[in-house]
């Protein structure tokens, strides 16, 4: 008898503490979001959207962070373009063109996880040594090369995992009415796929615009809009960190609301991929 | 009709190429930064490199211990703060939580891997700094500014949560249902099913997990360099400042190129930072592939 309570009671202390594990996971997201909203609705003001940042903006004066908004928008758009045009083929060509049991697909897979364990501080640094070999300055351009190469293991690992699924039947038949590899790919494995591939796509924006320590590097930082590939561009992660960097309260509280915006263009984000992917769901062939 | 066949012949040999890539990248990652510390290399011993504590560039001094030593002692924080919540949320999420809590609670974590490390530093810089120097430290009565390894442990287990949690499912899911039945239906409780059977069956899975968390945190830049205070000193207890690695990169960059070898050291730390990285990786999938084929 005493055993079987002892053993109802060790049930109930650990059903508890994973209770309270859960509710801390899931209210830290809570807290975060909320701590930076709340913290940043002093100094979140249209003007802090729309201009960019005029002399002594660092200084507490007039201005906003328009330049990292739209820097931090083209270099993510270029980035996850180029990781589509690098990592769409490599998926296509792992799930089509190779058998399941080849080492050369193994080999692939392998690599994609394990780039996506490296930091982004040693992409920052290895995209430094590449723009040092091009030639290039940092800038725009370098900044998209070394995201993209950021986000070509994410996105080309969420790709794989829908793409995967594509039911052979389904190729077959396309093979049996004449269909190449390449119109099976892409009139019916991308067209099946499609919301996954998007979410693909979403999760690496997303994934590309936080990110700081690998542009740090490689794309500088400016107070004007970039116009070319070849400027340096300023990013909203890089905004937060030098704004929180000076002494100035008043700045300071832009790094707050700079936070804000950054946490909400990713939560929209996200919103948005999941909404994608309800949507669009509709017309697969179950 | 040659024209297709053309056309399918390029796409293979095209798509065969990119397929390499993922491979080269992590080798010519390794050779760049490799080729960038020879420099450093050629003039000073690997061991003098990795256990001086002096640092001064300017005299042409490169001992990374206080670094190597501050990155290891936040992810030795972080891990103790993150292991135990993010195992036992994932064993409430797979072996007991309602399919209501599950369903709330995975896009929760997923939302939070999304969140970008610079934000996690302004709140680590808004409560967590704070709690740490205004509420604990008076409570162990010794001082602090806040800044510190704690600071930088606390934010960093709650980054590294979603890790651990998603692998840890993904573990915990390959267990047969039979096998938690027999257990069940032998009078077991939950809790004994879960001990003996579940986390019996998947202790390499979790290993894989929490290796993968770990080597997450060990390179962990912004967040942790925002909160940690980087004063180049060995930390002698959570409460006092610490320089990771990845936050000595991060800081110097400016001024690299304009001292000698401090580029080239620079790119040494970077190139400890993927080595070590790579080896927990490479230990971790391995475990992980395992356990897929089993299941498949």
């Amino acid at each position: 008898m005493m055993a079987y309570r002892r053993r109802h009671i060790e049930e109930r202390i650990f059903k508890f503490l994973m209770m309270v594990s859960t509710g801390i996971v899931a209210g830290s997201l809570l807290v975060i979001v909320g701590t930076i909203v709340v913290k940043s609705l002093p100094a979140l003001r249209p003007a802090m959207l729309f201009q960019t940042p005029k002399g002594g903006y660092y200084l507490g004066k007039e201005g906003g962070i328009l330049n990292a908004i739209v820097g931090s928008l083209y270099l993510a758009t270029g980035a996850t373009l180029l990781a589509v045009v690098l990592g769409l083929p490599i998926v296509l060509y792992l799930n089509l063109y190779l058998k399941r049991s080849s080492a050369f697909a193994a080999i692939t897979r392998f690599s994609l996880d394990v780039l996506w364990g490296v930091p982004s501080i040693v992409y920052g640094a290895f995209g430094f040594i590449v723009m040092m070999a091009l030639g290039l300055r940092a800038s725009l351009l370098a900044g998209i090369l070394t995201v993209g190469l950021l986000e070509l293991p994410i996105m080309t690992r969420a790709m794989d995992e829908v793409i995967r699924l594509v039911p052979q039947a389904l190729k077959d038949a396309s093979y049996s009415l004449g269909a190449t590899k390449l119109e099976t790919a892409l009139k019916i494995v991308v067209k099946q796929t499609l919301p996954g591939i998007l979410t693909a796509v979403l999760i690496a924006f997303g994934r590309g615009i936080g990110d700081a320590a690998s542009v740090l590097f490689t794309a500088g930082f400016t107070d004007s809009v970039p116009t070319s590939l070849s400027q340096p561009a300023a990013t909203l992660p890089l905004a937060i960190f030098f704004q929180l960097g000076t002494p100035f309260p008043e700045v300071r509280q832009r790094a707050y609301a700079s936070a804000a915006v950054l946490t909400l263009i990713i939560l929209a984000i996200s919103l948005f991929s999941r909404i994608v992917f309800r949507k669009l769901t509709k017309h697969t062939i179950k | 009709m040659i024209a297709r066949r053309w056309k399918d012949a390029i796409a293979r040999r095209g798509m065969l190429l990119m397929t390499g890539l993922p491979g080269l990248l992590v080798v010519l990652m390794l050779l760049g930064l490799l080729r960038k510390s020879r420099a450093i290399l050629a003039l000073k011993s690997f061991a003098g490199l990795l256990l001086g504590s002096g640092w001064h560039p300017l005299k042409g001094e490169f001992g990374f211990l206080p670094f190597i030593m501050g990155t290891l002692w936040v992810t030795l924080v972080a891990m103790v703060l993150a292991v135990p919540v993010s195992l036992l949320t994932a064993v409430y999420l797979s072996e007991y939580a309602p399919k209501f809590v599950r369903e709330f609670t995975k896009p929760v974590v997923d939302l939070l891997a999304g969140i970008p490390s610079v934000v996690f530093g302004v709140w680590g810089v808004l409560m967590v700094v704070p709690f740490v120097g205004k509420g604990l430290a008076p409570l162990f009565g010794v001082y602090s500014s806040g800044y510190s390894v704690l600071a930088g442990g606390i934010v960093l287990a709650i980054m590294i949560f979603p890790t651990i949690i998603h692998v840890a499912l993904e573990v915990f899911s390959s267990v047969s249902h039979e096998l938690r039945e027999t257990s069940l239906s032998l009078g077991a409780t939950r809790w004994e099913t879960v001990k003996h059977v579940v986390l019996r069956k998947g202790i390499q899975g979790i290993i894989a997990a929490v290796v993968l968390g770990l080597s997450r945190a060990f390179g962990e830049t912004m967040a942790v360099l925002m909160v940690v205070g980087n004063v180049v000193r060995l930390p002698k207890s959570v409460f006092d400042p610490a320089y990771p690695l990845p936050a000595l990169i991060a800081n110097n960059y400016g001024e690299m190129m304009s001292v000698p070898l401090y580029d080239s050291a620079l790119m040494f730390a970077a190139l400890l930072l993927l080595v070590v990285v790579l080896v927990f990786n490479i230990g971790a999938r391995i475990v992980l592939v395992r356990i897929e084929r089993k299941v498949e």
